[in-house]
């Protein structure tokens, strides 16, 4: 998984029909001091997610597990939001 | 796998119900020189580790819900050990 900042969110009308009723954010992947860590991605939300909260998405088909038994074809879910992290 | 160190400690209260008493770290995947290789991952821990030790990441989804013991779970990292030594032959 990594750290993100949830940056914005995607609206669709035309979709797979899996994806119908899936909420689509924008995340911008951080380092562990905070700063940007490339590009930002487009991750689904299990977790009621939104812009300004800082987050941890997981990638690969396990996004789509939050969601069975759909299994929305998705390769970037946000599975936790992050109260706090301490560096050792 | 990858060898990683934990550099910190993850809090997060709203999750999705599979992590529910996980250990959520931030390791730093390594070269095998030690120095930093890219940016810092989280890993659910499997086995017990701490701050600054040397681990094995295991990257890879099913695996990762194994170590966790929650099969079905959205996780893509798990920490499967603490590291005592690499040796590498030259």
């Amino acid at each position: 998984m990594q750290l993100a900042r949830v940056i914005g969110d995607v609206v669709m009308t035309r979709k797979d029909e899996n994806l119908v009723g899936i909420k689509l954010l924008i995340v911008q992947p951080l380092t562990a001091d905070r700063q940007a860590a490339g590009r930002p991605i487009v991750a689904v939300d299990s977790v009621g997610a939104g812009v300004g909260e800082e987050v941890f998405f997981v990638r690969g088909k396990e996004a789509s597990f939050p969601f069975h038994p759909a299994e929305p074809p998705v390769d970037a879910g946000i599975v936790g939001i992050v109260d706090h992290w301490d560096l050792g | 796998m990858q060898i990683a160190r934990v550099i910190g400690t993850v809090v997060s209260t709203q999750k999705h119900r599979k992590f529910e008493g996980a250990k959520l770290m931030l390791v730093q995947p390594l070269n095998i020189d030690d120095t930093p290789r890219g940016t810092a991952l989280l890993a659910v821990d499997g086995v017990g580790a701490g701050v600054d030790e040397k681990v094995l990441l295991v990257l890879e989804g099913r695996a990762a819900g194994e170590a966790l013991g929650q099969k079905g779970a959205p996780v893509d990292a798990a920490i499967i050990g603490i590291i005592d030594t690499v040796t590498i032959d030259d």
